[in-house]
Order: C-alpha cells, then structure tokens, then sequence
C-alpha cells in the first residue's frame, strides 16, 4: 500500500477516537434537550466542575479553603488524606447530583413554561456561576487528573499494523479507553431509556409536560434525574478530556466543539451525538491532513494548517442550510 | 348509615354504587374572576355522570380541580370517604383517577403502544437496575404490564396502529389512543374532558359505544364533558348542568330536561 494511504489511514482512525471525546460532550446536551427543551450552555462548564471536584476530592483539598482561611484567618488547605480514585468518582457524582437538584430547585423550577430564550440566558448564568464556584471550591490552578487510566502508545495496534502493512500505527491508549466507555455509556442510557419505568417516565416529560402528569409523572423527579444524568454524563467526559489534556479552565470550552456536532447529528438523537461526533472527528482530521498540509491529490490545495480550528463550523454552517434538523433530529412538520 | 355509601337503582335498572367522589362547596377563582362558584355534587361508584353547560360554564375548570391541575380557593374534595389533601395532578393520578383532554395531550413522538404503555406507570414497581437488565421480577412485572396493555388495545380496537407514532395518526384515532392510556391505567374513576369533540357521527357512535363498553365490562366510573346533548341523554346516569360557574341543575337527564333554568340557559332567555 502507497505511504500517503496508510498515512490517511491512521489519521481517520485518530479522528475516529477524537470524535468520541466530543461525542461524550455532545450527549450530555442532548439528553438534557430531549427532556427538557432546555439548550444547557453550562454543560461544558459542568464537565469541568466535574473533573475539578474529582481531583480536590482525591487529593483530599478541602473545599473553599481560600475563603475559610481569609475568614477565619486559618491556614488549611488539605484534609491530609488521599481518596481511592473509585471512592472519589462515586463522591463525585453525589456532588453531581446534588447539584443537579440545586439547579432544579433554584433555577429552572422558576422558570417553568418560560421561553427557549429564557431558559438559555439562564443556562448561561448557570455557566458563569459554576466556573466561579469551582474556583472558589478547589482553586483556579491547573491540576492534574489521575485515576489510573492507561496512556501512551498501544503497543498491539502497533506491532498487528506493523506487521500487516510495514507501518505502525500509533494509537493512544487513552483514546482506546475512552471509546469503550463511551460505548458502554450509550448502552447503558439506551437500556435505561427504552426498558426503564424512569425511562419511559422522562421520553413521556420530553414529549408532553401536561399528558406526563396526567399518568401520575411527576415532572420535578424526572428533571433532577435527567440533569443528574447530564451530570454524570459531564463527569465522563471530564475525566476523558482532563486525563488527555490536564483540568483548567479550557477545558469548559470542549462545549463548543459539541455545538458543531450537535447541528450535525441533530439536538435530540443520541445516536446522532455519537455519529456526528465521530463525523466531525474523522473530518476535520483528514481535511487538516489533506488539505492544511497539502497531502492529497498532489498538494493542489495547501491552506497552510490549522484547519481544525474552523472546519467543523464551516461544516455545521452547510447543515443548517441545508438539512436544519441534522442527520438524526426530527423532521418538524407542522399541520396546518 | 349515611346516604352516601347506599346503592341505589336508576329509572333504567342499573345499580349506582356508593359515592367515590364528593365535590363540597367548590369555589376557584382566577384573580377577580370566579369559574366556579359553591359547586357541590358527587360522582357514584359505576356510573356515569356528565357535565354539561354552555361555553364558559366552567366545566373544564371542574375537571381541572378533580384532577388536581387547578387548586380550588374553598371548598373539599372528598375522595373515598376522606378528605383530600392539596395535591399534584401526577399524584391525583396515582391515586387511580386518569383523565383525558380537550385538546389532546398525547406523547406525540411515541409509538401508540409506548403511550398507552405510559399508562401503567403508576403499576410499574420493581427497581430500575433490573429493569434496565430485564430481570426476574422486573421481567415478569413488565410481561403483566403488557399483557394488560395488549388487552385495552383490543378493547378500543387499535391493534392495527399498535406501532404507529402517534403524531401521525388523524385526530379521531388519537382520541381513541388517549381513552386507551386513560385506561390502561385501570383507574378508579375516569375523567373524559369532550371526548367526542371535533368527531363526525360515526366516529361518535364508536366512541359513544366504547364508553359504555368499558362501564360495562370493567366498571369503570366515568365522568365526562360533552356537548352533544343527544350523546349526553344517551349515555349518562345523571347529570350536572353548570352555567356561569354555578350549578343550575342536578339529576338523570329527564330531570335535567324538564328544568326550566336548564332550557333558559341553552335557549336564552328574554330579559325586560
């Protein structure tokens, strides 16, 4: 096989695993959508509250320990004990769902049959909040988030693709992990979505607030439910992200890579998240390796790099003109 | 032993149960405006009772109360013998009393199958875990569900759109898929907002021989909003004609018939 193809070859299978680290962030805006009609700006910021409260928990830093020192005029800082990476997920997602259940209680439960745009500006608000409280809570320094996932080269993928085509490719180990949680995540919320009375429950809220309490749904139970999910759902995704890339305030920004993804698999399918996710990975890899250095077709296009900056909004700007609901949204027919 | 947990028969023979619902003394208002005013009546077990008045009367509104969507400033809502406490309209309906709408409330994007299957929420008790994972109980609980799902479904005779969303259905089917889920949920009493508003004849004589079908056979109480009189006549127990937030007129719809404030508020009256 020519080099330029095994090349392309594994720079799709790259942008495959990087399409799944955004699909993980797109999910969490679906779900939320589907359930509620609410697009939440903040779940980016969730995803970094997440992995911020994560490592303070298993570094065992005591939470708004700036406050409590220049209240008190003390000088703590850390419990002086570490949290098993395990014990301190499962803490994490109580916290997730607390707050989950705090949103509800404070925000959005005011806010019942406002507008869309209402329900954004609030998720905005929502954002900006919580990225000052997590930096109240643990602190605005770049940490490192280690719970023992496997990174670095995978050693079998390249020996099995040396060995075929004379050529290693390199796969992270990290990469590797995540898509494998992020297939047992879809899974795991299609089983609970299809199979489950809360499942049922929260596709029947999604539909139609009045029929849901017409069969005894209560709506209050079911949207701390689908926010705790998006909570958890933000969790994974920032545990993947803050392995890959450290936790700091960028990390919040993930939110807008989703953005594209969601326009182009549709703001209420959840195989559309994954599917345009992988889409939007596996594009705007090939494209910065065909055309932003010039490797394809003889280098007759060579836009001089860092196509990936833009090339997934210039895709998501061609769906909304030409297919507004993306691949997997519904269809809004209206009769008249 | 008070009136109310007698059983009595009607001039047509059928024997009306003792009361499962007593409204006393009902009054709602919206801002200045009074829809209801101290409206007492009650709703028997295996009859059915109609609501009737001309536009406005405040008949929804009634609905509204027994089903908990709207909180009355005064007055008590009797539920089996007890006093019912201000509650949520989703625990009005685990309580066992399902209703229907006048402008049709149905999981649009669900399948005909998934909304009546909404219905047995209320039945639906083992944990989420082995739900998720069809498991032993779970399994068995979710076969029952079914299998009385499946029963509703040839009761109203759906079985052909078991599968269709239900947004693509035409408004006469929907009604129907709506009654289903109401049902399905075997409630103790069924409230049916204008269930055959919008239909043509024919589709209200299905509908009309379907209400009396599952007071028939399961016993259901039923308490409906209509306004074809002809419809009401036929199919009511009793009746209760409201206008203008009061109640005018209380009995078996010849009683209803005869009642002068009754005529005069269908017909109008003259004014000098």
């Amino acid at each position: 096989m020519p080099d330029q193809l095994l090349y392309a070859m594994e720079v799709a299978l790259n942008g495959l695993m990087a399409g799944v680290m955004y699909s993980l962030v797109a999910l969490g805006f679906v779900l939320i959508f589907k359930a509620s009609g609410i697009f939440n700006y903040a779940q980016g910021v969730m995803a970094l509250f997440a992995a911020m409260t994560l490592v303070g928990i298993q570094n065992g830093q005591v939470p708004f320990s700036h406050m409590i020192n220049a209240a008190l005029g003390t000088d703590i800082h850390h419990f002086g004990w570490s949290v098993p990476a395990l014990a301190a997920i499962a803490l994490t997602v109580v916290v997730m769902v607390g707050l989950a259940w705090a949103v509800n209680r404070f925000v959005f439960r005011h806010l019942v049959n406002q507008e869309p745009i209402i329900l954004f500006m609030a998720t905005i608000g929502l954002a900006y909040f919580l990225e000052g409280v997590a930096d109240l809570m643990w602190g605005s320094e770049i940490k490192t988030l280690d719970v023992g996932l496997p990174q670095g080269i995978n050693d079998w993928v390249d020996t099995a693709t040396f060995d075929l085509f004379g050529y290693g490719f390199f796969i992270d180990n990290l990469d590797i992990v995540a898509t494998v949680i992020a297939g047992l995540l879809v899974a795991g919320l299609v089983m609970f979505s299809q199979y489950t009375k809360q499942g049922r429950a929260l596709r029947a809220v999604a539909d139609d607030h009045q029929a849901a309490l017409s069969v005894g749904i209560s709506l209050n139970f079911i949207w701390v439910l689908v926010w705790s999910i998006a909570g958890f759902v933000a969790l994974v995704a920032g545990i993947m992200w803050g392995a890959k890339s450290g936790v700091q305030f960028s990390l919040s920004l993930i939110a807008l890579k989703a953005l594209p993804v969601l326009m182009l698999g549709g703001f209420t399918s959840i195989p559309g998240a994954i599917v345009g996710g992988l889409i939007i990975g596996v594009g705007e890899k090939l494209f910065e390796f065909c055309f932003g250095n010039g490797q394809c077709f003889g280098g007759i296009i060579d836009l001089g790099g860092a196509t990936e900056t833009w090339f997934a909004y210039v895709l998501a700007l061609g769906f909304l003109v030409f297919r507004p609901q993306g691949l997997f949204g519904e269809k809004i027919i209206e009769r008249v | 032993m008070n009136a109310q947990s007698q059983s009595f028969v009607t001039e047509d023979g059928r024997t009306i149960g003792p009361t499962v619902l007593d409204l006393r003394n009902i009054t709602l208002r919206f801002g200045g405006v009074e829809a209801i005013k101290d409206i007492s009546f009650d709703i028997r077990e295996g009859e059915i009772r109609a609501i009737i008045g001309p536009n406005g009367a405040g008949k929804s509104s009634m609905l509204n109360v027994i089903s908990g969507f709207y909180v009355p400033q005064e007055g008590e809502v009797w539920f089996r013998g007890k006093p019912r406490p201000a509650m949520k309209p989703y625990e009005v309906a685990q309580q066992g009393i399902a209703r229907t709408f006048q402008n049709i409330a149905l999981f649009e994007g669900m399948s005909v199958l998934d909304n009546v299957m909404t219905g047995r929420l209320a039945h639906m008790k083992t944990n989420i875990l082995t739900q998720a994972l069809w498991w032993g109980a779970a399994a068995r609980e979710e076969e029952e569900n079914r299998a009385a799902v499946e029963r509703v479904i040839d009761f109203l005779e759906i079985q052909a759109i078991r599968k269709t969303p239900v947004g693509r259905l035409p408004y006469g089917l929907k009604k129907r898929v709506e009654l289903a889920r109401a049902l399905a949920a075997e409630p103790s009493l069924l409230l049916l907002d204008e269930p055959m508003a919008g239909m043509n004849v024919e589709e209200k004589e299905d509908m009309s021989r379907f209400i009396l079908d599952v007071n028939d056979e399961f016993g259901t109480t039923i308490a409906l909003i209509e306004h074809d009189m002809g419809v009401v006549m036929d199919l009511s127990d009793r009746v209760v004609v409201m206008d203008y937030g009061r109640k005018i007129g209380d009995g078996t719809p010849d009683e209803v018939r005869g009642n002068q404030d009754v005529i005069d508020a269908y017909l109008g009256v003259a004014h000098d």
